[in-house]
């Protein structure tokens, strides 16, 4: 039995919203498996909740727009966003991203919206989700707004959604994912059912004759308080030979961010899986985009 | 919290039952309906020892909070035996196949296998390692739980393939 003080099952969006607004302690529980780990541990003890895990008909699934704009429904579970088609064929790395957290029982509780709103680092789809350039739709009392994913973080844990917004929809623009390959890259003691230690999402768009880099995104969960773009690493690479890159792009990743000391690792071998694991993610990316390196 | 009433199909039979809003459905499923097959382990969906199927999913019921199973079909170890008591081949391939030490991760680990068996497909030992990942065995016992379930996936569509008779519970 769960400490909670009250649990509304919305019946809309609007229903939720307004049931958020009437409430000045309630919060959001989707798939529950952020949520209902934190009241039982005591942080969210008396919690107030509006439940949306049965808005399916609003909030769940994966389409593809008219303008080539993937559109994921924040209660999607983490599995499908993996096995979606659409996922498959514009933003695959984004479904291996959503592939790692936890076990398969896990992903389909845990949905992708949870994963963006309780805006840890160490979220697995965040790094990705960062490198895609996700525009995040959110709904509240006084209306709709989309923040884009670079302003969404304000801190460890914290996102500058309101929380009387319900995150309602997360879109990747066609221009953000097309002729990008990427790779997405977990470290953790544990093949399953285990938090990052470091994530590391590279997306690269390499050139016709697959020899330079003529654009990349390089960003990392837990490598600081919030996800993060390592845009110095972009710019010194962009432009650069596959190759070249490859030799570079670590250390300059390490120059981008700041790691801390914690239980689970140094801030000194988060500096070295950074530096590693960019290399590593930017050559299978740059592989799967056709380079041979 | 004032007690509500949840209607959904518990092994096949259809099940009223009170509950608590605040009930998990690990607690209504072993409080209410003592099917104690589903185990309370970690309570954190780390272990996998409270994994059902919830229409035909294999999820960890421990974080599904009892609200969300309306209408809903559940399966449990308890609705796998023939009604003669006849085992479920891929009970008795945990049998056969010596997979079970302590026992206590052993309903959730059949559960994902019966999700694995109705899926109709093959896979190789290093997907069903995957598959299976969700589950702790802390007796360690991994090789013969993964023998186990490669005997009984294998079983079950040879069966599929012979025969009329539906392998799924």
């Amino acid at each position: 039995m769960y400490d909670i003080e009250s649990l509304y099952q919305a019946t809309s969006i609007a229903d939720a919203v307004s049931a958020l607004a009437q409430d000045p302690e309630a919060i959001v529980i989707a798939g529950g498996t952020d949520v209902l780990v934190k009241v039982r541990e005591g942080k969210l003890s008396g919690a107030h909740l509006v439940s949306i895990h049965e808005l399916h008909d609003e909030l769940d699934g994966v389409t593809l727009a008219d303008d080539g704009t993937v559109e994921i429904g924040p209660i999607t579970w983490f599995h499908h966003v993996t096995t979606s088609p659409i996922i498959q064929q514009t933003v695959p790395t984004l479904g291996d991203a959503c592939d790692t957290p936890g076990g398969p029982q896990l992903r389909v509780s845990g949905t992708i919206g949870g994963n963006v709103c309780n805006a840890a680092t160490s979220a697995d789809s965040a790094s990705t989700l960062f490198a895609y350039g996700a525009l995040l739709d959110v709904v509240g009392p006084a209306g709709a707004r989309t923040i884009p994913i670079e302003e969404w973080y304000a801190g460890p844990g914290r996102s500058t959604k309101a929380r009387d917004e319900l995150l309602v929809k997360i879109r990747i623009p066609k221009d953000r994912y097309e002729g990008f390959s990427g790779y997405y890259f977990k470290y953790g003691k544990r093949r399953a059912l285990e938090i990052a230690t470091m994530g590391c999402c590279c997306l690269v768009k390499l050139s016709d004759d697959k020899t330079r880099v003529d654009d990349i995104r390089l960003a990392f969960g837990v490598a600081g308080p919030t996800p993060m773009r390592a845009t110095g690493a972009e710019d010194g690479v962009r432009g650069l030979s596959v190759a070249e890159a490859a030799e570079r792009i670590g250390e300059l990743a390490q120059a981008d961010t700041s790691p801390r000391d914690s239980w689970r690792a140094s801030k000194e071998f988060r500096l070295q899986l950074i530096k590693e694991m960019s290399k590593r993610s930017f050559i299978e990316a740059a592989r799967r985009g056709g380079a041979d390196i | 919290m004032d007690m509500k009433i949840l209607t959904c199909t518990v092994n096949d039979r259809k099940v009223q039952v009170g509950y608590d809003p605040r009930e998990s459905l690990l607690d209504t499923l072993r409080n209410r309906l003592n099917l104690t097959s589903v185990k309370r382990g970690c309570e954190v969906g780390e272990c996998g020892a409270c994994t059902v199927l919830i229409d035909g999913v294999a999820t960890d019921t421990c974080l599904y909070l009892t609200e969300w199973a309306e209408g809903k079909e559940i399966l449990t170890v308890e609705g796998l035996q023939a009604a003669d008591g006849t085992l479920h081949p891929i009970q008795q391939a945990f049998i056969d196949e010596f997979a079970v030490q302590c026992g206590f991760c052993i309903p959730g680990l059949i559960m994902s296998t019966v999700e694995i068996v109705n899926s109709g497909k093959s896979y190789t030992r290093d997907e069903l390692r995957k598959l299976l990942s969700g589950h702790l065995c802390r007796c360690t016992g991994y090789q013969n739980i993964m023998n186990a379930v490669e005997k009984a996936v294998e079983f079950c569509h040879e069966r599929v393939g012979s025969e009329d008779e539906a392998v799924t519970a």
